[in-house]
């Protein structure tokens, strides 16, 4: 075999292989030789039709190889060219022993030249993926995280390899392709993940792109890598341009997620809340929260001082006593962290740091500025959009916050105060805006304080997993009752018609001696209510003969209309004050003239109109309303032959009923009064009660 | 380097002590509690009359046959004691001085933490990191 590379070749140097590496090589040209006859799409076709009856090694397997080498692309680009493949476009098995030397040369360090092939050199260390496991030449084990390297970087010879081999086309691709191979760092790996993928697979490619920066980690990107060297060429060098978009929006995410502590991570919607957080204790963004606020609003959420204490150790970088934004949110982090079980960790963690922090979310404080220069009103550039969408992302992100669900809905409550007062407080810092003045600015973050503090951290959400123990709530007022009045109860209040019959709503006690020129329709009213009231108990209130009353006023009234030039306001008001009296009279005259009146009973009332109209010129020039009222009925009730002794009766029962009425009036307004003392009365004892429970309730402490 | 590093308060009670663990540990106590009543001397001699200049660096409180002690005062009282091993001879003033200058940025640290109420114990583990490193300085 040996002879027929030199022979084959023409072109190459002598190559002296050592035993070992004869029949290593020979095994390995041999394996790659028969997996392009076997593989499916197996490598270019002019690869394996450039020299009909020259066994040549397929450029799939061999790309795979050379990449299990685990050297950096570059360094392959170059044995391909030293090794003359790249000249005569296969892999014949001169060109592969020298290759196969040259990678040996490579991984012990020396340069790769065709003199390293001259050397005695081990044999080349090659790290097979699970498909070719049963080559193994290297320790497969020790190069854990740069087998992620290698599906890659077989990729990337591949793709060099099919350029050289096929279409000129690809090699315009191939210098782009280049520079992304050299930088050694993590990015570039995940940029050829897409591409190997692209480049195995069709119709695949897209799904295996999602998730390949994931996976990235795991060695289970290798199984693409070998399979890469099937598709043709065409499909790559198409998918070659889609793949490389892809990679470019990839890479911002792998930069992330590199860092292995995702714990540690803070996400955009956690941001946000922080910011938000940050502002409602400091509306200046680029400013400190200072020692003690800090303290205060940490100590809400409950964990304890040491581990507080300790926190603030991590997340205080500078150690100077107050917080600016990353270092805030880096604490606030650490708290959530904390309070979800998360061990806090030995030192603070990279994703932590306040320049990770700083240099990975300048958005806030873009958006701060821009929040604040809003509240100022200035129109220029500011988009009420971006308070509106940090808003809504707040409120919308916290609830994806991955916090144990314990109230989320609350919680988006709360966001929509905190960012209602956080508006409101930049509105009302629309002053000073540089917090360059400390009074003005200390001033208002303590109003700022007091005002988002008690209204946000109020109910339950992941707030109230991080801060309790607001202050307890204002009591509930007090009941407004006037309990000054009743021990100041001064008998001559009691009389005065203003201040009892307001508080009890009624209407003011009437005169005592109603107007005398209505009379005729006092006694229509007082026959009706009489007989209204007849089935009534005698204890009412003026209020309901009022209203009866003046039910039965609006019957007569056009009468009252043609009878008496008056207005009718004054009228009615005086019939319905009038009416009152006889309510009030009429329960005791009924008793006392319940033997006369029954005979009204049966009476009706139009036919008693007329006679009392009769009587009423009669009694009217004399007698107020209510003794020809009561003297209607009595006169009504005793007919004619009683006019004379009513006329004596009636003096003296007007006088009576008088006296009685206004008994009455005193017995109402004391009755009001009464129960009014007696509603306050109640109160007090309510209060006494509870007075002395809170008493009975501190006793016990005090008394031990 | 320093077999015993202790922070004093002003009321003279221990706000941190620590030794390295593999001896006697209650004699480098009392060999900081003895020590207090030389730098309450040192500070009155020099108190009196020039409260502003006086150093905070008090130098060698006293030697005794194994360790020398040395000491360190702040303006607000605060003392910081620490206990050398006598045999280990190269250790200058400047390196005693600088560790002090050390121990006093910690705990400078310590006390700008809300969370610290001046006159607890310092649990402070970023403090304890930094005198482990200059108790076990010198292997």
């Amino acid at each position: 075999m040996e002879a027929a590379a030199g022979g084959g070749c023409g072109s190459g140097p002598p190559l002296l292989l050592s035993e070992g590496e004869q029949q290593c090589y020979s095994e390995l040209f041999a394996r790659c030789a028969g997996a392009a006859g076997g593989g499916p799409g197996s490598g270019p076709p002019e690869a394996a039709r450039t020299v009909p009856g020259t066994v040549t090694a397929a450029a799939g397997p061999v790309a795979d190889l050379f990449r299990a080498s685990q050297l950096p692309a570059e360094t392959l680009h170059q044995i391909t060219e030293l090794c003359g493949a790249k000249r005569v476009g296969y892999f014949g098995p001169t060109q592969f022993y020298i290759a196969l030397k040259l990678i040996a040369a490579a991984q012990s360090g020396l340069p790769v030249r065709i003199e390293s092939i001259k050397c005695e050199l081990p044999l080349p260390r090659f790290m097979m993926s699970k498909t070719d496991a049963e080559i193994r030449f290297g320790n497969p084990a020790e190069l854990h995280g740069t087998k992620v390297q290698i599906p890659y970087l077989i990729t990337e010879k591949n793709t060099f390899k099919r350029m050289d081999d096929e279409d000129k086309q690809q090699e315009t691709q191939s210098p782009t392709m280049s520079p992304l191979a050299s930088p050694p760092s993590s990015p570039p790996h995940y940029q050829r993940v897409p591409l190997s993928h692209g480049y195995s697979k069709l119709r695949s490619s897209t799904e295996q792109m999602h998730p390949a920066p994931y996976e990235a980690r795991q060695p289970l990107v290798q199984p693409e890598g070998p399979s890469s060297g099937a598709p043709g060429a065409k499909p790559p060098r198409h998918k070659a341009s889609l793949i490389r978009s892809f990679s470019v929006e990839r890479e911002p995410h792998d930069n992330s997620s590199n860092y292995p502590d995702e714990p540690w991570r803070i996400t955009e919607e956690q941001r946000e809340y922080y910011v938000n957080q940050f502002r409602s204790l400091q509306p200046d963004p680029s400013s400190f929260i200072s020692g003690s606020v800090a303290k205060n609003f940490f100590t809400k959420s409950k964990l304890s001082i040491p581990e507080l204490s300790y926190i603030w150790e991590l997340s205080d970088a500078d150690c100077d006593g107050a917080l600016t934004l990353p270092e805030f949110c880096a604490a606030f982090h650490l708290i959530v962290a904390r309070k979800n079980g998360y061990p806090l960790p030995e030192g603070l963690p990279p994703t932590l740091q306040p320049e990770y922090l700083q240099a990975a979310f300048p958005k806030p404080k873009r958006e701060c500025t821009l929040f604040d220069s809003y509240s100022e009103s200035m129109p220029a550039n500011q988009q009420p959009r971006d308070l509106n969408r940090m808003e809504k992302l707040s409120i919308k992100d916290t609830a994806d916050f991955p916090v144990p669900t314990q109230d989320v809905t609350s919680d988006d409550k709360q966001e929509q105060n905190k960012t209602r007062l956080a508006l409101k407080s930049t509105a009302d810092e629309a002053l000073p805006k540089d917090m360059s003045e400390d009074p003005a600015t200390s001033k208002d973050s303590n109003s700022l304080k007091a005002r988002p503090r008690s209204r946000s951290y109020s109910s339950t959400s992941i707030e109230e997993a991080m801060k309790r123990g607001e202050d307890p709530p204002t009591p509930p007022p007090r009941p407004q009752k006037t309990h000054s009045r009743a021990s100041s109860l001064d008998l001559n209040k009691v009389f005065q018609p203003s201040v009892p019959a307001t508080k009890s709503g009624l209407l003011p006690p009437p005169p005592a001696l109603p107007p005398r020129p209505c009379p005729s329709q006092i006694s229509h009213h007082n026959v009706n209510s009489e007989r209204s009231a007849h089935p009534k108990p005698p204890t009412q209130l003026p209020n309901y003969g009022d209203f009866r009353l003046q039910k039965q006023m609006s019957k007569p009234r056009h009468r009252e209309l043609q009878e008496f030039p008056q207005g009718h306001p004054q009228q009615s008001e005086q019939v319905s004050e009038a009416e009152i009296h006889p309510q009030l009279n009429r329960a005791p005259s009924q008793v006392a003239e319940s033997s006369p009146t029954k005979k009204d009973i049966p009476h009706s009332q139009p036919p008693s109109k007329p006679i009392r109209r009769k009587f009423r010129p009669e009694n009217s020039a004399t007698e107020s309303q209510e003794p020809p009222s009561t003297v209607g009925p009595v006169s009504a009730a005793s007919g004619k032959p009683h006019a004379a002794v009513q006329k004596q009766s009636s003096k003296q029962k007007k006088a009576i009923q008088t006296a009685i009425r206004k008994n009455k009036e005193a017995n109402a307004v004391l009755a009001r009064l009464n129960s009014e003392l007696q509603q306050q009365l109640k109160e007090v004892h309510q209060e006494r009660i509870a007075l002395e429970n809170q008493l009975e309730q501190l006793r016990p402490v005090t008394v031990l | 380097m320093a077999v015993c590093v202790a922070v004093i308060a002003k009321e003279n009670y221990p706000l941190y002590i620590r030794s390295i663990p593999t001896e006697n540990e209650l004699k480098f106590h009392y060999m900081v509690h003895t020590s207090l009543d030389v730098v309450d001397e040192k500070i009155s001699a020099m108190g009196k009359a020039l409260v502003d200049q006086r150093e905070l660096y008090l130098g060698l409180l006293y030697p005794t046959e194994d360790y020398k002690v040395y000491g360190y005062v702040t303006n607000s009282k605060v003392k910081f004691v620490m206990v050398v091993d006598s045999s280990n001879t190269a250790l200058r003033d400047n390196e005693i001085r600088s560790m002090f200058r050390k121990l006093h940025n910690s705990y400078t640290d310590v006390m700008c933490n809300p969370f610290y109420n001046p006159g607890d114990r310092i649990h402070s583990r970023a403090f304890d990191s930094m005198v482990t490193s200059m108790m076990i300085q010198v292997c």
